[in-house]
């Protein structure tokens, strides 16, 4: 992602003048250096100062410009929460906020820089669109279409290399679900590295004779509440697996949906509500209940409650 | 300045003061003193030191201005309907859904608003995100932001000094209206003294102007000039020394006028205080 980042801001500033860059002292972190070194009347160092950085993009969304603000999901979520609403989403202002690493990406920096709440906290702020990359060839389409969309955006993105899920050529349209496999018996709803590790969960559960649909809800909010109400009629037993407190966030969101228009069984794969800690991805995975087995026993013991209504 | 701009500036003043009160007045209670100790600054701003199109309020040309101490909405709403941004009969309704004039200023509400603020400490960041907006884009207008001194206790509006000189903002001119008093206590009391904002905003890399006579038309006027004629890379801060409630002696006398109940009668009184100070 490191490289797809820059490389993805590099195309818009090629193709849109009034796009810029800001970071708030984390350019060696997801690699904009040189696209600052190139660019340096386009790409804004603001220094460790994030709650200015957030106002700053949105006088500068006011006069026109298109800021892509960079810093942790941590710091781009809770430590400027009140900027995000007032100055930008309340002022109904164009700033898109990119917070990387969010939940166990975070990995060594650790429980204090994991952020396992963010989506929950931009999920309840009207008109701002909360989106997580799912890997390299989403990214650059995910912040191409949040640029040609007006409107303030909280765009999730690990910095790590992740599991490649969608061909070169695939396309994704902001707002929909992706539909990544197709099976009658579970319907499982995944976002960011939790989309791979259920697509692994399909091919457990499928040597078991368990067909199941995955879908990359990677537009959380606004909800793609078609899909997800179609395909939870069609299967009639849901799972949702997110790097994210299973408190707030897309179980939530999609439990809201179901709850409303299609109450079938349901369960939540996420952080349980604990905070995170330092650790290699694989191990939190594990330590966090967030690997494709913990999503197959869930939608193991979904079924099993399917069966007994 | 000739004697006639001074009497002009000084009649705006108090026209400005006669609005905010009776506007209050309407809804009975709202942010008197912050809005009174920077009626002067306005008169100055709308008096000929901006350039703005009240019928063409978005006009592209024009300067910008940021209420960062938002509450104090009734002084800018005053200044702008004397303008002619919009009619005067708007200023009656000042909090009474469906009202295009909120407590706290708001870009998508009021004409001749620039940005949204209310949440103290953001309008310094904003305001800075604009002048830069207009260097990217080569443009020459200035962007004025108004701090209120208790809002400096917010840690953002010093990122924000800080990200301003950085930046090179030297079409950035803000003003402080050090009025003393914030909503509890006085200034000094939460700060452990002198908040020293000239010596703070000079160390953050500003081009400072402290104007002792903060609520004389004449000396910010003329602040307002030297800071225009100023040629280096800084920011311009303008620490303008005011009084909290300043013109109305009801207010000026009470322990706290930061927000207070006002009646329509003693709008009244205020007015006529008020035009004994026109000249």
């Amino acid at each position: 992602m490191k490289k797809a980042y820059p490389a993805a801001l590099e195309a818009l500033f090629a193709k849109n003048d009034k796009v810029l860059s800001m970071d708030a002292d984390l350019m060696r972190a997801i690699g904009t250096v040189k696209l600052w070194r190139d660019h340096p009347d386009r790409v804004i160092e603001c220094g460790i100062a994030e709650a200015n950085m957030i106002g700053a993009a949105a006088g500068l969304s006011s006069e026109g410009y298109i800021p892509l603000t960079h810093t942790f999901a941590a710091f781009a979520s809770r430590r400027v929460m009140d900027q995000i609403f007032m100055s930008c989403a309340y002022a109904k202002l164009n700033v898109k906020m990119i917070g990387s690493d969010p939940g166990v990406v975070a990995q060594m920096n650790g429980g204090t820089h994991t952020a396992n709440e963010d989506i929950a906290m931009m999920r309840t702020l009207p008109d701002v669109t909360v989106v997580e990359v799912t890997d390299t060839v989403a990214l650059p389409q995910i912040l191409e279409q949040a640029v040609a969309q007006y409107g303030t955006f909280y765009i999730r993105l690990p910095r790590c290399a992740v599991p490649r899920v969608y061909a070169q050529n695939a396309r994704l349209i902001l707002g929909r679900a992706n539909v990544l496999r197709e099976g009658k018996d579970v319907a499982i709803f995944a976002c960011g590295i939790e989309v791979s590790a259920a697509l692994d969960a399909a091919e457990l559960l499928a040597s078991e004779g368990v067909e199941a649909t995955v879908m990359d809800v990677f537009t959380i909010q606004p909800l793609d509440r078609g899909a997800i109400l179609e395909a939870a009629e069609r299967t009639g037993a849901v799972v949702t697996a997110e790097n994210h407190s299973i408190n707030g966030g897309l179980g939530s969101a999609i439990a809201e949906c179901l709850g409303e228009g299609c109450p079938v069984p349901m369960e939540r794969v996420g952080n349980l509500g604990e905070f995170g800690d330092v650790g290699k991805l694989t191990d939190l995975m594990k330590r966090y209940h967030l690997t494709a087995k913990d999503i197959a026993e869930k939608a193991r013991k979904v079924l099993a409650r399917k069966q007994t209504i | 300045m000739e004697k006639e701009k001074k009497q002009e500036l000084l009649a705006f003043a108090a026209d400005i003061r006669t609005q905010v009160v009776s506007m209050i007045s309407k809804v009975g209670s709202g942010h008197v003193g912050g809005s009174l100790s920077a009626a002067d600054l306005m008169a100055c701003l709308y008096g000929g030191q901006m350039c703005v199109d009240p019928k063409n309020p978005r006009w592209d040309g024009r300067d910008r201005i940021v209420m960062s101490k938002g509450h104090a909405g009734p002084v800018m709403y005053a200044a702008l309907a004397l303008k002619g941004f919009f009619p005067m009969e708007m200023l009656n309704t000042l909090n009474q859904p469906p009202t295009q004039l909120p407590s706290h200023t708001d870009r998508n509400r009021t004409p001749g608003v620039d940005m949204t603020t209310g949440s103290l400490g953001q309008g310094a960041s904003t305001a800075a995100g604009i002048a830069l907006a207009l260097k990217l884009s080569g443009k020459e207008m200035y962007t004025y932001l108004i701090l209120g001194d208790g809002e400096c206790q917010e840690g953002q509006v010093w990122e924000a000094a800080g990200f301003a000189a950085a930046q090179k903002l030297n079409r950035l001119i803000a003003f402080l209206d050090y009025n003393g008093k914030q909503l509890d206590c006085e200034i000094a009391e939460t700060l452990g003294g002198d908040p020293a904002f000239a010596q703070k905003f000079a160390a953050f890399g500003w081009n400072v102007i402290d104007v002792l006579q903060g609520n004389d038309v004449e000396a910010i006027w003329n602040a307002i000039d030297q800071a225009k004629t100023y040629s280096g890379e800084k920011p311009t801060m303008v620490v303008l020394h005011t009084v909290k409630g300043k013109g109305w002696s009801e207010a000026e006398t009470q322990e706290s006028c930061h927000s207070m109940s006002v009646t329509v009668a003693q709008a009244a009184q205020a007015a006529a205080e008020f035009a004994q100070q026109k000249r």
